[in-house]
């Protein structure tokens, strides 16, 4: 499975946040309940992210992410896949198919860093960047493995 | 299957219980409570209807008043009918979950014991309370007895639930005089309240997992201006069905309600405009001075605070000639609230009352009768000079020099 197969009909981040079509007050929802899916959600657990339906004020569909000042770039050829990045992400921006881990959802990550603190990998298989900064630099200036000290 | 409890024709009940009692007989699914003088009572009640058997439901008992209006707004956002009771201090720390719960469109019953707030520290009944609620966004009505302490509650699960409104609703009864006087009380029968009262229909419930919904979002100037409106419309338009839930309650109960309540108004040149307990004083006082003095005295009360009835109140002041506006409420640098907007409605009318502003009964200070039939004296001096001869705004009932402000303009 490439990333390409998962976000090729994944509707993540395809809009900016406050593009919603904007409606008067009569039209707006009540008691500011917003609904998450457009359609019966009852077994949308057993769904993937792509395979559901969400609705246009789920943050999902959003980007949120505006605010980010330094982001995680992330290193295929480090990477052993042992989901740490995406069990401690808060904000399920790290994308991940079949324990193999495909990248970083830039349209909802904050930026936090905790991907790159519990990341076990020597060096690191994630590392913060300039929000700017270009990821092909970022890899090709990749630090080298650390030697363990001598006790 | 919660117990049946067995009433007699007329009870022996002070306000609080009278509260109880409707709570219990409305099934009410959660009360999150926390308990402050003289609203403990209700929910302490209810914790015994629900120990021993007369309530399907569960009382939750939480840390503080800004707990239990949250506990409220989770247990009705989730799909439940949710009551409570506080007073006072309570109240003022519910505040800010009072702007999420009507905000969320959440029928909660609110039963609000009033009483003075601290400092300086207060257990007695005044408004204070009940004024600082009133932006709140919530339906407010006002119980005068102990038997409308019962009568608003159940109207107000039928109110709030009201599917073209869905909003919270607060039973505000003065605190002590109404909250702990036994008074005789005709309440309905389980079967007959809780057949006025209706089986809770959720809406947008969060244990409905077919539908996922959010509580609570966040809007900024894109979206809040017209959820606000949108809000204050409900608000506004629950008059008619405030109206049609009472006359429905007329017909189980041979009681009749209005949004503003009227006595000896058809001919009166002189109203007092009050709430709470002060309204049946002042009805007594009016009819003494019909009797004695010749003095066409009437009272006007709004039952309903929120949505203020500008319309009905306008209508049951336009004939008479001078209003005294009785707030019981440290007006805070202000004209009484009561003042203030009985004045605006009856601004709109072409026949101008003279109004003026009596602030009265602060911390539980009695009122005596002497003192609203000097009122009525007042307003009929006005009626008499055509102009207002008093200070416009008085404290009556005060300790020293006689504390009043601001004057008619007269050129």
């Amino acid at each position: 499975m490439s990333i390409g197969n998962v976000l090729g009909n994944d509707k993540r981040g395809r809009i900016e946040l406050g593009a919603e079509k904007k409606v008067g007050w009569d039209e707006v929802t009540h008691g500011v309940v917003l609904h998450s899916f457009e359609d019966d959600a009852t077994d949308v657990s057993s769904r993937k992210a792509e395979d559901r339906n969400y609705a246009q004020f789920s943050s999902y569909v959003a980007t949120v992410a505006s605010w980010r000042v330094i982001k995680p770039v992330y290193n295929r050829d480090i990477c052993i896949d042992c989901q740490n990045c995406w069990i401690y992400c808060p904000d399920t921006s790290i994308i991940s198919r079949d324990k193999q881990m495909l990248g970083i959802d830039y349209d909802h990550c904050k930026g936090c860093g905790v991907c790159v603190e519990v990341c076990p990998t020597n060096p690191k298989s994630l590392l913060m960047f300039a929000e700017a900064h270009n990821p092909e630099d970022a890899l090709a200036s990749w630090p080298e493995k650390k030697k363990k000290e001598e006790k | 299957m919660a117990l049946k409890y067995d009433l007699q024709e007329v009870e022996v009940w002070d306000g609080n219980y009278a509260a109880s009692h409707a709570l219990r007989q409305a099934q009410v699914d959660v009360v999150a409570a926390y308990p402050i003088t003289p609203s403990t009572p209700v929910v302490e009640n209810y914790g015994q209807f629900v120990a021993d058997g007369y309530v399907d439901g569960e009382f939750v008992m939480v840390e503080s008043e800004h707990a239990a209006m949250s506990g409220c707004v989770g247990a009705a956002a989730a799909g439940g009918r949710v009551a409570t009771a506080t007073s006072s201090q309570g109240f003022a720390l519910m505040v800010e979950v009072l702007y999420q719960a009507s905000g969320m469109r959440l029928p909660i019953v609110l039963n609000l014991v009033n009483r003075a707030l601290a400092s300086p520290l207060n257990v007695r009944g005044d408004h204070s309370d009940m004024y600082l609620g009133r932006d709140a966004g919530w339906i407010m009505l006002d119980a005068f007895n102990a038997q409308e302490a019962y009568d608003m509650n159940l109207c107000a699960f039928r109110v709030g639930e009201h599917m073209d409104i869905r909003l919270p609703v607060m039973v505000n009864q003065d605190g002590f005089i109404t909250s702990h006087t036994a008074q005789n009380v005709r309440p309905l029968s389980d079967e007959d309240a809780y057949k006025f009262v209706g089986e809770y229909v959720p809406v947008e419930e969060m244990l409905d997992f077919s539908r996922p919904v959010t509580y609570g979002a966040q809007t900024e100037e894109d979206w809040h201006f017209e959820h606000k409106a949108r809000q204050h419309k409900a608000l506004i338009d629950a008059r008619p069905v405030i109206e049609n839930v009472f006359a429905e309650f007329e017909k189980v109960s041979g009681r009749k309600y209005n949004r503003v309540e009227s006595y000896l108004t058809n001919d009166a040149e002189v109203i007092i405009v009050a709430l709470g307990t002060t309204v049946e004083s002042a009805r007594v006082a009016a009819q003494y001075l019909r009797d004695n003095e010749g003095i066409k005295a009437g009272v006007v009360a709004p039952r309903v605070i929120r949505p203020f009835p500008f319309d009905a109140i306008r209508t049951a002041l336009e004939n008479c000639k001078a209003i005294g506006a009785m707030d019981r409420s440290a007006p805070g640098g202000a004209l009484g609230m009561l003042f203030n907007e009985v004045s605006a409605a009856v601004y709109t009318i072409s026949s101008r009352p003279l109004v003026t502003n009596y602030i009265y009964g602060l911390g539980g200070r009695d009122l005596t009768m002497e003192q609203i039939k000097d009122i009525f004296r007042d307003l009929k001096k006005n009626v008499d000079a055509g102009y207002i001869t008093t200070k416009i705004q008085q404290f009556i009932g005060l300790r020293g020099p006689k504390l009043e402000f601001f004057e008619t303009r007269r050129s």
